[in-house]
């Protein structure tokens, strides 16, 4: 849906003498099968998800959720099978692109430009299951031209949250529609997140509603130069 | 669908998109927000705190034959008659018996959720006896035929001009809609209740086994006055609110504040030891205190579920909940509602009928994150998925996601899936939004991003990386 | 006391049920046993390490309960002070009980005078402006009043009349809540009064669209004297 944003990573990382690969195997993490509750199912992806990142020295991922998923959830639910070891190791070496960038490589400035006033949207998974919230506003602070300023709600759910958006629309609507309030509240031009998804349902609900609201993954921003 | 979760989803429909609805709820909890966190701030240790609390209540709840024994022989020694009731209806039996052992025609009672949840007032009206609810929230919503909104706040939808309308039609006394001058109609009006009560019936929030106490936390004075007045006084208290000792209240008193209401400490926290003491000046003559059960039990024998007994009713929970500001609390349908009530209400009201309300959640976990004993209340909404996968598999997603592993798992067929997507996604523009859009449940409220011509993969590939 | 068969069978029953409950292991994170008073003095609120500091802690706390907290300098100046609230708020009947203090202090107002030791008609109760009390502590912490039913006149002279007056004196006045119960756990023992309370504040609701209303149905004032 968005190759862009890998596309803003691997353009990143190579700027910094990087080698990057990209992975072989399934191109989904299995968590909206672990979300729903089939747990089973799920595992079957997470089993070769593990086995074909076993080379990799680090996995940067542009999803809080899906590195959660990896880091937080594969240990768990890869417990029992043949690779149950690897996917604890793989949790220690997957990394969301963000705090891979500041906590991991110790860097900060990659010389972006990107001269506007943004506000960051924390998505839940990369706020609350990798306490991600300091990364992503040490990249923008050091983004030529470019303002923060923070909404009141930037911790608030989206209302994305995976099938939950098409079982529950309603709900889920109605907390995209929080969320655009607080972020128009901001006269920011752009809402910047690290997860697509909750960038997908602010921007659906903003289009929809005719509101003037911008979205951008923080990877396609920092891209910039 | 089940019955409940059918009457979930309509009226979570009815109520998401009311923008009244949503600016109450949200102009209420700001306030909240506010004062919760200038309280908390004054904490030496926020976090430090919920972990002794967590662990107190684990203490508690690990070991709560031996507390419940306890607490028990403490009441009793002070002449307490102490009642065990296994389930709702026991319970109303116990307490109705009671009511007709005094004779009593008049009932104050002090708010208890408990007593919602075994449908208690309908069982003493029913034994023809009148109850007044003297909480004020309560009091409201007693007088509108209305279920409590929130645990805590149970008013909290209603405005001033609705609770004047409700004063003056059915109390005929309803000057204007200030707050202040309904609050004094209702204090006025329960003055006469306190009185001539014959029997006061109040919850509880804890129970302190070393002293043998039940302990009372408000802000009104409504439950002092109900345990002060009346000859025969009624605890009724869930078996899990055991606390070990006197001490630990000085953590969960003011814990329940901040998390409950935002206030430091409330305005009244008082334990009862027993009916009056010789010497004393009043009090009642009889003190019973209802042990409910209701499938606490059930919980107990939980492994993961078994910390759900740390609650403390505080409302935290519902209060950071997107979920609950958006749908409120009488979509519910339940006694608990909010994440609590999302989590425990399958396994004590019948997983089928309940368990819907783990799905409608993102997951986003503010409730886990602001709970003050730590109860990991996402990841139960998580598990109560999994447990239904097991139960009651809905076939149409074992087999989309079984078919979804295969397609992931193999990069020829997610390549073909990943051109038919983007030809399907086109077809569908057609019928954006109409009934025959699969993905109608989407785009009725929200735009699709546009597919993009080229995926990561395939641009990776045309590299030639 | 004795119970019916059908409730020592409900007892047994559920303690049954408990017991069979808890033979399933649940994980126990972190540190065993109970919490200690060190511990929870870690996490609480500072509450002041001398009189000095706890007192005017106890006042700030007082000043945004809305409850009203004066310093005497000594019981002598508590029937003035007394006269000058009777006076502003237009008393006709007092209420009290016979305690050192209060008792000669309601004594010194002039006015009807319901003593409420050895039983009461709770209506003429209902009548008084104001309750007099003593009390068990004052917690600098929370700005707190603590009240039994032992040591404040019984459950109701605290609550029912609408002004409360507080007789404390200096020595009561403790730090914090971990201090105040092991006040009164180490002076009533095994023998606890039946009612104890902390009063924190007038009787306040937020039930009608948060806005704060006080004296919903407990004392609309509260009047702390500190001897």
């Amino acid at each position: 849906m968005y190759p862009q944003v890998a596309v803003s990573m691997v353009r990143i990382f190579e700027a910094l003498g990087h080698r990057v690969g990209c992975a072989s195997g399934p191109a989904c993490c299995g968590q909206p099968a672990f979300n729903a509750g089939y747990w089973d199912e799920s595992r079957k992806i997470a089993v070769r998800v593990v086995e074909s990142l076993r080379d990799a020295e680090a996995v940067v991922i542009g999803s809080g959720s899906c590195a959660a998923m990896m880091k937080v959830h594969y240990p768990e639910l890869c417990a029992g099978t043949e690779v149950e070891a690897e996917a604890r190791a793989l949790a220690a070496r997957c990394h969301e692109f963000s705090s891979f960038l500041v906590n991991h490589l110790g860097v900060t400035d990659l010389g972006a430009n990107f001269p506007y006033k943004v506000t960051f949207h924390d998505g839940c998974h990369g706020l609350r299951e990798l306490n991600d919230k300091r990364p992503p506003r040490e990249l923008l602070a050091r983004v030529r031209g470019l303002e923060l300023i923070e909404m009141d709600a930037a911790e608030a759910c989206c209302g994305f949250g995976g099938t939950f958006s098409a079982t529950f629309p309603a709900i889920s609507t109605a907390m995209a529609e929080e969320k655009c309030a607080s972020a128009l509240e901001t006269r920011a031009d752009y809402v910047v997140s690290c997860d697509s998804s909750c960038l997908m349902q602010i921007q659906g609900l903003a289009d929809r509603q005719k509101r003037s609201i911008r979205t951008m993954h923080l990877a396609e921003l920092l891209a910039r130069s | 669908m089940t019955a409940p979760a059918a009457r979930f989803d309509t009226d979570a429909r009815g109520v998401a998109p009311d923008l009244r609805h949503r600016s109450i709820i949200q102009t209420a909890m700001a306030k909240y927000e506010v004062v919760r966190d200038r309280s908390q701030s004054w904490f030496q240790d926020w976090e430090g705190a919920r972990d002794l609390a967590a662990r107190t209540k684990l203490e508690a709840v690990g070991r709560l034959d031996t507390y419940l024994e306890q607490l028990v022989r403490n009441l009793e020694a002070r002449g307490t008659r102490v009642h065990w009731a296994g389930d709702a209806q026991q319970a109303r039996e116990i307490i109705v018996g009671i009511l007709r052992e005094k004779n009593a025609r008049v009932v104050v009672k002090s708010k208890s959720m408990t007593s919602e949840e075994i449908r208690l007032n309908d069982a003493i009206e029913a034994a023809g006896c009148e109850v007044v609810e003297s909480d004020l929230g309560e009091f409201i919503v007693q007088l509108r035929g209305e279920a409590p909104y929130h645990l805590v706040f149970p008013a909290m939808h209603l405005t001033r001009s609705e609770i004047r309308q409700t004063f003056e039609a059915k109390l005929r006394d309803a000057p204007s809609d200030d707050p202040e001058e309904l609050t004094m109609v209702a204090r006025r009006v329960l003055r006469r209740t306190y009185l001539q009560a014959d029997v006061g019936i109040t919850g509880a929030n804890f129970a302190v086994a070393d002293t043998g106490m039940i302990s009372i936390t408000e802000n009104e004075g409504n439950a002092r006055l109900t345990a002060a007045l009346p000859r025969t006084m009624i605890t009724l208290i869930g078996i899990e609110k055991v606390l070990p000792r006197l001490e630990d209240l000085a953590l969960f008193l003011p814990m329940l504040a901040v998390m409950g209401t935002g206030q430091p400490l409330t305005c009244y926290n008082t334990m009862y030891g027993g009916p009056r003491q010789p010497g004393e000046a009043d009090g009642p003559e009889e003190y019973h205190v209802v042990l409910l059960d209701n499938r606490r039990s059930a919980l107990l024998a939980d492994a993961e579920l078994r910390e759900t007994l740390g609650c403390i009713r505080c409302g935290a929970c519902l209060n950071v909940c997107p979920v609950f500001r958006n749908v409120g609390g009488h979509t519910y349908g339940t006694v608990y509602g909010g994440p609590i009530g999302a989590v425990i209400t399958p396994h004590l009201r019948g997983f089928k009928d309940w368990v819907h309300l783990s799905y409608a959640s993102s997951l986003c976990g503010a409730c886990t994150a602001t709970c003050p004993v730590k109860i990991n209340l996402h990841r139960h909404l998580l598990e109560n998925r999994r447990a239904a996968s097991h139960r009651d598999a809905r076939w149409s997603y074992k087999i989309g996601f079984t078919i979804y592993a295969a397609v992931a798992n193999s990069p020829a067929l997610w390549k073909v899936a990943t051109r038919l997507l983007r030809i399907g996604m086109s077809v569908r523009r057609l019928v954006n939004g109409s009934v025959l859009d699969p993905m109608r449940a989407w785009t009725r409220t929200r735009d699709l991003p546009p597919i993009a011509k080229q995926s990561f993969r395939e641009w990776w590939r045309a590299q030639g990386r | 006391m004795v119970e019916s068969t059908g409730e020592m069978i409900e007892r047994d029953t559920i303690l049954g049920r408990i017991r069979e409950a808890l033979r399933v292991t649940a994980y126990v994170p972190g540190g065993a046993g109970l919490p200690t008073t060190v511990d929870r003095r870690r996490v609480l609120p500072a509450a002041g390490a001398t009189f000095d500091e706890r007192a005017a802690l106890f006042a700030r706390n007082a000043g945004e309960l809305t409850a009203t907290f004066n310093v005497l300098q000594d019981a002598g100046t508590l029937a003035a002070a007394l006269g000058v609230l009777r006076d502003a708020e237009g008393w006709t009947r007092v209420a009290a009980h016979r305690g050192e203090l209060a008792g000669d202090a309601a004594r010194s107002l002039g006015l009807p005078l319901l003593f409420t030791d050895g039983g009461y008609d709770r209506n003429a109760l209902e009548r008084c402006d104001v309750g007099i009390s003593e009390c068990d502590a004052l917690v600098a912490q929370t700005g707190t009043v603590v009240v039994t039913s032992r040591s404040a006149g019984g459950r109701a002279l605290s609550c029912l009349p609408p002004h409360h007056v507080v007789l404390a004196r200096r020595e009561q006045l403790v730090a914090d809540l971990p201090a105040a119960f092991q006040l009164v756990a180490g002076r009533y023992g095994a023998d606890y009064p039946s009612v104890i309370s902390f009063i924190t504040g007038p009787s306040r609701t937020a039930d009608i669209e948060r806005s704060l209303v006080l004296g919903a149905h407990g004392p609309k004032r509260l009047t702390i004297f500190m001897v």
